[in-house]
C-alpha cells in the first residue's frame, strides 16, 4: 500500500469535512478497498473511516414500513437483523462473501464500490430501495450507472439505505467458482404494483433490471412466466469463467429460481 | 483391536501443539535484528528484451541500500537444471541459461528484473516502481504447438527453437507398437488436456539470507522440502560457496506439494545480497508473486491411443505428448513428462506394447516442474480417460475392461522399463465396490432425477512409482543427483534418542510417525525419540522430502542406523552380562540372554556406551550413534481402485461430489491416522484439479490467473467426507519396512474418476458427450452439453 | 506515525502505527505475535483470521487502526493458562484436522466463531462457514469432522481414523 493518513471521525458531519481533503477517499469496511490498496491500484491520501459513526450503524423500520439500514451497517447485522421485516434481504447479506467479510463489510461500501458482480446492487434495484447521502436521496434506478460507477458525488458518502419490503422476493446467486462473488444474481420482488428483477455479474454495464421478466412476472408471478425469455448473450460479461451466452443462459435460469424460491 | 503404540497405531499427532496454538516457526516468522526487506521488480510483459534497467532515480528513495539488476549477477552462475533428459535421436536435452536475475531478456510475466533492498518492504517497493524499465516487446509464444511451428519467436536466442526435446520411450518398441496397431480388433483415440496446475501451499515461499563476516559463513533460511539440495545447488552451481560455509534452513514450513522442491532466483539471491552487503535481506511472496513465480505444474497436451484385441485385451498403447516446460528449465522439470510419466503408461494392465512420446516445449510463461505426483497424475488420467471410452465404444463394464487387463502376477516388468514388485488389482477394485454400494446407484440417480439433476458414476485405478529411487538407475536417466535419504540415530546417555533426518516434514508428521518405527523396533516408548530435520547443520545429506519417498526411503534409512545401533547395543549388553552376543535378545527395550532370566535395561546399556567404566573397550568404541545412507534398490509401486459419483445440474452445469471412495494399497502402514490424512488431502487437490483449478495465460502470455480472484481453489463446500481404505497390503518386497509411499495417490487417482463420473451422468442422460478437458467447470460442462 | 491501544488476548497493547499499518503486521511485527499467518492478498485465505470484539475478521483486511480500542484475541489467546488446548484446538488434534499447520490458527478461529454462533451445526453449515478459510493439505474432512466433534456432536459415525 502506498502511505495514508487515517482519519475515524464520529458523525456525519465531520466525516463529509475529512473527505474534502484533496484525495481523501471513504473507507467502510475495507473489504474490497484494502485488497485494492494492497495491489497499488489506488493512492488515496487519507482514508476516512466510517464505522465510527454511530448514526450509520444498525437496521430499523420506518414509517411507511421500509426498511432502513445505516450505511456503515455490516453485511453480518443486516443478515441479523433484516431477517424479520425483509427475509430475502437478510439471506442475501448472509451470503456475501464469507463469515469474516460479512462482519467488516458494509452496505454502504458494497453500493459505493458497485462492483459488477456484487450481491448488494441487485437488492437496492431490485427493491426500488433510496440510496440516502449526505447531500440527498438518490433512487436506486438513478443510482446505478455502471460498472464501479454510481450517482454519487466526490466526497459523499451512503449514510443509510431505505427498502421498501415486497409481498415477496427472492435473490438467487451462481458463484463464481474462484471469487465467490456472484456470476450471476438475480433479484426478484413482487411489490403490490408489479414486479422488479435486478441483475447482478452478468452485464458489461453493472447490474441492471430485466424488464422482459419484470413485465412477465407482473402479470402473472410465477416460474412458467418467464418460459421463451431471455436475455441476449450481446453486452454480458464473456471471461474465463462464463461466456456471455453462459450468463445470459444463467440469468433465465436463476431468476426462474428466484422465483421459485420466493414462493 | 487397533494397537496403541508402534507401527501401526494412530497415536496424536506431537507437532500439532505448536501449530495449534500458534508457536510455529514458518520462516516469515524469523526476524533477525538489522534485516533489510527485498522487492523484485517483476517483468508485466511475457516477451520482451530489456533495452536499458534505470535505477538512478531509485537509488536516492528512502530506505534504499542496493539495487541489483542482470548485470550484477553476470559473474554468478545461473539456476541449474538437475536432470538431463536424453531425445529420441541420442542428443541431450536444450538447456537455457536461467540468470538468478533477467539478462537481456524477459521471458516469462514475473520474470525478475531488478531487486530492491531496503529498510522496510514498503520503502523497497516504493524504489522498485521508481526503476525506470525500457522494454522492447516481443511477440510471446504460449500455445505449445504454436511455439514449435517454423517461424515462431524464439523464448531463448542461442537455442536451435523452442523445443527442449523430442523424447521416445521405448524407442525400440515404436515399430512393433505400430505393427500392433496395424493389426487391432478395436482402437480408441482420446485427445485431451492436463491442465496447468498452481500448487498453491498456504504458506507463500520466503527467503532469509544472513551472513556473518566474521566466520564467512552464509545461512539461508527458506521454505523449502529439501535444504541440502538446496545448499548443493546454490552452493555449488550459483554463488560457489563451500558447503561447510552455507547453511540452509528450512524451518516449519507450510506446505510444499512439490513446489517447494525446487531452487528459486529468490534463495540465491537473498543470500548472495546478504554476503555482498553484510547485513540479513529478507524476501516474503505475497500470494500474487506466487502466482507468477512458483513454479507451475502438468501442463500436458496429449493423444492417446489404445489398441484391444478381439477379446478385449489390451494389445498396444501408443502416445504423443506435449509438455509446457515454461520460459527456463525449473530444477526437475524435464524428469516429469518423461521418466515420471513414460515408466507409469503401463498402469495397472497387462498392455504388452507401449510407445510415448514427449515433446517438451518452452513458452513464455512460469516454469513448470513437478507437482504433487509429478508425471503420474498426467500418465493416469490419459490411461484411465482412455480405458473408460474404450468401455463405452465397446459396450463392456468398465470395471471388468479393467480387470480383464490387470496384471496379477508379481513380479511384473512392463514394456516401460520399471519392474513392480508386488500388488492385488483386484483386492482394491473388490474393496472398491463394496464401499460405493454400486448396486444402490440406480436409486441414488432416479432421486437425483426427481430433482431435476443428474447422476454419475466413475470408476478408474491408478498405479505410481514412489520412493524415488535407485541412485544408479537414476543416474543412467539423466538426473544430477542421488536419490538416498539418510538418518542419524544419536542414542543419549540415558537412553533417549535423537534422529537426525535427511528428510523433511511440511505436513507429513514425521515428528510423530517415524518415533513410532524406532520405538517398534527398539522396545521402547515413543516419547523417548525425537526427530531432527530442516537444518544442513545438524543433519546428515540427505535428498528430502518428495515423491512420497520419506518413509520408504527415509525411513529405510533410519531403520538402517536403528539395526547399527541394536548390534552395538547387543554386544555391550553382553559384556554386561557376561554372555555371547550370539544369545542376547532385545524385547520390550531389555536385553536378555537366551534361556535364561538375565537381562540388562536399554537405559543401562546406554548408560554404559557413555560412562563405558564397564565396556569391551577393546572391542567397541564408547557412545552410541550411527548413521545410514539409505538408496533403495527399486521405486515403490502403490495403486489402487478410486471411485466418485457426481450430482450434475444440467440446468447450470454444476458438477457437485456425492460420494468419493478410495481403496489403497500402501504395503505396510505405520500410522493409519496420517495415512489417511494424506490420502484426503490429495483426494481435494485432485478433484481441485478435475472440477475447479486451472492456470490460464491469455495468448500475450499474460496470466489470467493470477490471485484467487481467478484460480478456483477447492473450498470445504466442494468437497464430501471421502471413504479412505487402505487395508489391502501387500508389503513392498525391497525395503525393510515394506511400506510404499501415500502421499500422492489421492491427487493421482482421483482426477479420471471424477471426468469418468462426468461423463457417465451426460451419457446417461442421452448426451453425446465422450470428453471435457479439466477443470469441469460449470460453465465448460455446460457447454459441452449445449454444443 | 499514530498510536493504536488495544487489547490483545486480554492484556493492554499499544504502539505506533502507520495509517496503511495492517492489524496482521501489527500483530506479527509489533507484538511479535507470529500464529497469525498471511497466506494471500485478496482476503480470501482465511489464514489471519482473528476475533476482534468478539468477531471473526481477517486481520490482513483490517488496518491496525481500525482495531484502536478493540478486544483482539488471536490464535495465541486460545489455549488455558497452563497451556492446555481448548476443546477445539483438542479436537484438531485429536481427529487430525492440521497438517502442514498454516491454515490451522485461522481454521481454529473461524471455528471459534462459528461454535459461538451455532453451537451444534450441522456438516452443511460447518462447510458453508468455512467458505472464507482455504486449507491446501487435509481436503477439510477432518477438519469439519474436528470442528463437529468440538460440538460436541458424535463423529464415529464418520468415516474412521
Amino acid at each position: 500500500m502506498y502511505a495514508f493518513d487515517f482519519e475515524k471521525p464520529g458523525s456525519i458531519a465531520d466525516a463529509v469535512a475529512a473527505l474534502k481533503d484533496e484525495d481523501a477517499q471513504a473507507l467502510g469496511g475495507g473489504q474490497t478497498l484494502i485488497p485494492t490498496l494492497k495491489q497499488r491500484l489506488a493512492m488515496p491520501s487519507k482514508l476516512v473511516s466510517l464505522t465510527g459513526i454511530s448514526e450509520m450503524q444498525g437496521v430499523c423500520k420506518a414509517d411507511d414500513g421500509a426498511v432502513c439500514i445505516g450505511g456503515a451497517t455490516p453485511h453480518a447485522v443486516v443478515a441479523a437483523e433484516a431477517a424479520g421485516d425483509y427475509p430475502a434481504l437478510a439471506e442475501l447479506a448472509a451470503h456475501i462473501g464469507d463469515p469474516a467479510v460479512r462482519n467488516r463489510g458494509t452496505i454502504g461500501g458494497s453500493l459505493a464500490n458497485n462492483d459488477p458482480a456484487a450481491c448488494y446492487p441487485a437488492a437496492a434495484l431490485g427493491s426500488g430501495a433510496t440510496i440516502v447521502t449526505n447531500a440527498r436521496e438518490i433512487a436506486a434506478d438513478d443510482y446505478f450507472q455502471g460498472m464501479f460507477t454510481t450517482a454519487l458525488d466526490e466526497g459523499e458518502i451512503v449514510t443509510e439505505v431505505r427498502f421498501p419490503v415486497p409481498e415477496k422476493a427472492a435473490y438467487m446467486k451462481f458463484e463464481q467458482p474462484a471469487s465467490r462473488f456472484a456470476l450471476v444474481g438475480v433479484f426478484v420482488a413482487k411489490y403490490a404494483d408489479g414486479v422488479r428483477v435486478a441483475v447482478t455479474g452478468a452485464s458489461e454495464s453493472g447490474v441492471f433490471r430485466w424488464s422482459e421478466a419484470e413485465a412477465a412476472l407482473s402479470s402473472n408471478f410465477s416460474a412458467g412466466a418467464l418460459d421463451g425469455l431471455s436475455v441476449p448473450a450481446d453486452g454480458m460479461i464473456s471471461d474465463l469463467h462464463g461466456s456471455g451466452a453462459y450468463r445470459a443462459h444463467l440469468v433465465a435460469v436463476m431468476t426462474r429460481r428466484a422465483v421459485d424460491a420466493a414462493g | 483391536m487397533p494397537k496403541d503404540h508402534g507401527i501401526g497405531a494412530s497415536p496424536k499427532r506431537r507437532e500439532d501443539v505448536r501449530f495449534l496454538t500458534g508457536a510455529g516457526n514458518y520462516t516469515d516468522d524469523i526476524n533477525i535484528y538489522g534485516q533489510a526487506y527485498v522487492h523484485f521488480l517483476r517483468s508485466d510483459v511475457a516477451h520482451g528484451k530489456i533495452n536499458s534497467v534505470d535505477t538512478s532515480a531509485a537509488e536516492g528513495m528512502p530506505g534504499v541500500v542496493r539495487i541489483f539488476t542482470g548485470a550484477d549477477f553476470e559473474g554468478v552462475g545461473g539456476l541449474p537444471c538437475g536432470w538431463q533428459v536424453t531425445d529420441r535421436h541420442g542428443e541431450p536435452m536444450q538447456e537455457p541459461a536461467h540468470p538468478v536475475l533477467a539478462q537481456g531478456k524477459v521471458r516469462h510475466v514475473g520474470d525478475p528484473i531488478a531487486a530492491v533492498v531496503a529498510d522496510t518492504p514498503e520503502q523497497a517497493r516504493d524504489a522498485a516502481e521508481a526503476i525506470e524499465v525500457d522494454i522492447e516487446e516481443l511477440p510471446a509464444v504460449v500455445d505449445m504447438k504454436a511455439a514449435l511451428q517454423d517461424g515462431a519467436p524464439k523464448v531463448h536466442d542461442d537455442l536451435k527453437n523452442n523445443l527442449c526435446y523430442d523424447w521416445g520411450f521405448v524407442e525400440e518398441n515404436k515399430a512393433a507398437v505400430e505393427e500392433a496397431f496395424g493389426k487391432a480388433a478395436h482402437v480408441t483415440t482420446l485427445e485431451l488436456v492436463n491442465n496447468r496446475l498452481i500448487a498453491n501451499p498456504m504458506e507463500p515461499r520466503v527467503a532469509v539470507g544472513d551472513y556473518s563476516r566474521a566466520t564467512d559463513e552464509s545461512t539461508l533460511y527458506t521454505t523449502s522440502q529439501n535444504p541440502h539440495v538446496i545448499r548443493l545447488l546454490m552452493g555449488a552451481f550459483v554463488l560457489g560457496i563451500p558447503e561447510h560455509k552455507l547453511r540452509v534452513v528450512a524451518p516449519d514450513v507450510g506446505g510444499g506439494f512439490g513446489t517447494k522442491i525446487f531452487h528459486y532466483a529468490e534463495e540465491a539471491f537473498c543470500t548472495f545480497a546478504a554476503r555482498q552487503l553484510a547485513r540479513p535481506v529478507k524476501w516474503t511472496a505475497s500470494r500474487s508473486e506466487a502466482f507468477m513465480s512458483d513454479a507451475h505444474g502438468r501442463d500436458h497436451v496429449t493423444k492417446i491411443e489404445l489398441a484391444l484385441d478381439a477379446d478385449n485385451n489390451f494389445t498396444a498403447l501408443r502416445t504423443e505428448t506435449y509438455a509446457n516446460m515454461g520460459a527456463y528449465l525449473s530444477t526437475f522439470a524435464p524428469s516429469v513428462p518423461t521418466w515420471l510419466h513414460g515408466t507409469l503408461m503401463a498402469g495397472n494392465y497387462k498392455t504388452p506394447l507401449i510407445y510415448v512420446n514427449v515433446k517438451a516445449v518452452f513458452t513464455n510463461t512460469v516454469p513448470v516442474d513437478a507437482y504433487r505426483g509429478a508425471g503420474r497424475p498426467e500418465a493416469t488420467y490419459q490411461l484411465e480417460r482412455v480405458i473408460d471410452k474404450a468401455a463405452r465404444e465397446l459396450g463392456v463394464d468398465p470395471v471388468e475392461l479393467r480387470r480383464q487387463n490387470f496384471v496379477t502376477e508379481f513380479p511384473y516388468a512392463t514394456p516401460v522399463a520399471v519392474e513392480y514388485d508386488t500388488g492385488d488389482y483386484n483386492a482394491t477394485m473388490d474393496k472398491l465396490l463394496e464401499m460405493i454400494d454400486r448396486e444402490g446407484f440406480d436409486a441414488r440417480a432416479e432421486e437425483s432425477k426427481k430433482r431435476g439433476k443428474l447422476r454419475g458414476l466413475g470408476v478408474n485405478c491408478y498405479i505410481e512409482a514412489c520412493g524415488i529411487a535407485p541412485s544408479n538407475l537414476v543416474g543412467q536417466l539423466g538426473a544430477r543427483a542421488g536419490l538416498y535419504e539418510s538418518a542419524t540415530v544419536r542414542v543419549n546417555a540415558t537412553g533417549s534418542i535423537s534422529v537426525m533426518t535427511g528428510s523433511h516434514s511440511h505436513g507429513q508428521g514425521h515428528e510423530t510417525a517415524f518415533p513410532q518405527v524406532i520405538a517398534e523396533m527398539l522396545g521402547i516408548d515413543e516419547s523417548m525419540v525425537d526427530i531432527v530435520h530442516g537444518d544442513t547443520a545438524n543433519t546428515p545429506m540427505g535428498m528430502g522430502t518428495y515423491g512420497s519417498r520419506s518413509l520408504a526411503v527415509g525411513g529405510s534409512a533410519m531403520v538402517r542406523a536403528t539395526e547399527k545401533i541394536i548390534n552395538k547395543a547387543k554386544k555391550i549388553a553382553a559384556h554386561l552380562l557376561e554372555a555371547s552376543e550370539a544369545d542376547i535378545e532385545l524385547k520390550d527395550g531389555a536385553f536378555s540372554v537366551a534361556g535364561t532370566d538375565k537381562s540388562v535395561a536399554w537405559g543401562d546399556v546406554t548408560l554404559a556406551a557413555y560412562v563405558p567404566h564397564n565396556y569391551p573397550l577393546e572391542e567397541i568404541e564408547p557412545g552410541l550413534e550411527e548413521t545410514a545412507f539409505y538408496d533403495p534398490s527399486n521405486f515403490t509401486y502403490p495403486a489402487g481402485a478410486y471411485a466418485c459419483e457426481v450430482e450434475l445440474d444440467p440446468d447450470t452445469g454444476r458438477v457437485t461430489i456425492e460420494r468419493f471412495a478410495a481403496a489403497d494399497d500402501f504395503g505396510n502402514v505405520v500410522n493409519p491416522m496420517i495415512v489417511t490424512g494424506q490420502v484426503h488431502g490429495g483426494l481435494a487437490q485432485g478433484i481441485g484439479q478435475a472440477l475447479l483449478e486451472g492456470a490460464a495465460y491469455d495468448e500475450n502470455g499474460q496470466l489470467l490467473t493470477g490471485s484467487y480472484m481467478d484460480y478456483a481453489m477447492p473450498r470445504a463446500e466442494d468437497v464430501p467426507f471421502f471413504q479412505v481404505d487402505h487395508s489391502c497390503q501387500t508389503p513392498c518386497t525391497h525395503n525393510p519396512l515394506g511400506v510404499k509411499g501415500c502421499g500422492e495417490a489421492g491427487a493421482i487417482g482421483s482426477p479420471p474418476a471424477v471426468v469418468n463420473a462426468v461423463v457417465d451422468a451426460l451419457q446417461r442422460a442421452g448426451k453425446d458427450v465422450t470428453h471435457i478437458d479439466m477443470p469441469l467447470s460449470p460453465s465448460r460442462v455446460w457447454a459441452a452439453m449445449n454444443g | 506515525m499514530t498510536k493504536v491501544t488495544m487489547t490483545v488476548n486480554g492484556k493492554a497493547a499499544s504502539g505506533d502505527v502507520e495509517g496503511r499499518t495492517l492489524l496482521v503486521q501489527f500483530l506479527r511485527e509489533n507484538l511479535r505475535l507470529t500464529g497469525t499467518h498471511v497466506g494471500c492478498d485478496t482476503s480470501q485465505c482465511g489464514a489471519c483470521v482473528v476475533h476482534v470484539n468478539g468477531k471473526a475478521v481477517k486481520a490482513c483486511t483490517m488496518l491496525a487502526a481500525e482495531a484502536d480500542g478493540a478486544e483482539v484475541v488471536t490464535i495465541e489467546g486460545m489455549a488455558g493458562a497452563d497451556g492446555s488446548l481448548n476443546t477445539i484446538q483438542q479436537a484438531f488434534q485429536d481427529h487430525h484436522g492440521l497438517q502442514c499447520g498454516f491454515c490451522t490458527p485461522g481454521m481454529v478461529m473461524s471455528a471459534a466463531a462459528l461454535l459461538s454462533e451455532n453451537p451444534k451445526p450441522t456438516e452443511t453449515e460447518v462447510r458453508e462457514y468455512l467458505e472464507g478459510n482455504i486449507c491446501r493439505c487435509t481436503g477439510y474432512h477432518n477438519i469439519v469432522k474436528a470442528i463437529m466433534a468440538a460440538s460436541g456432536q458424535d463423529v464415529g459415525v464418520i468415516a474412521a481414523e
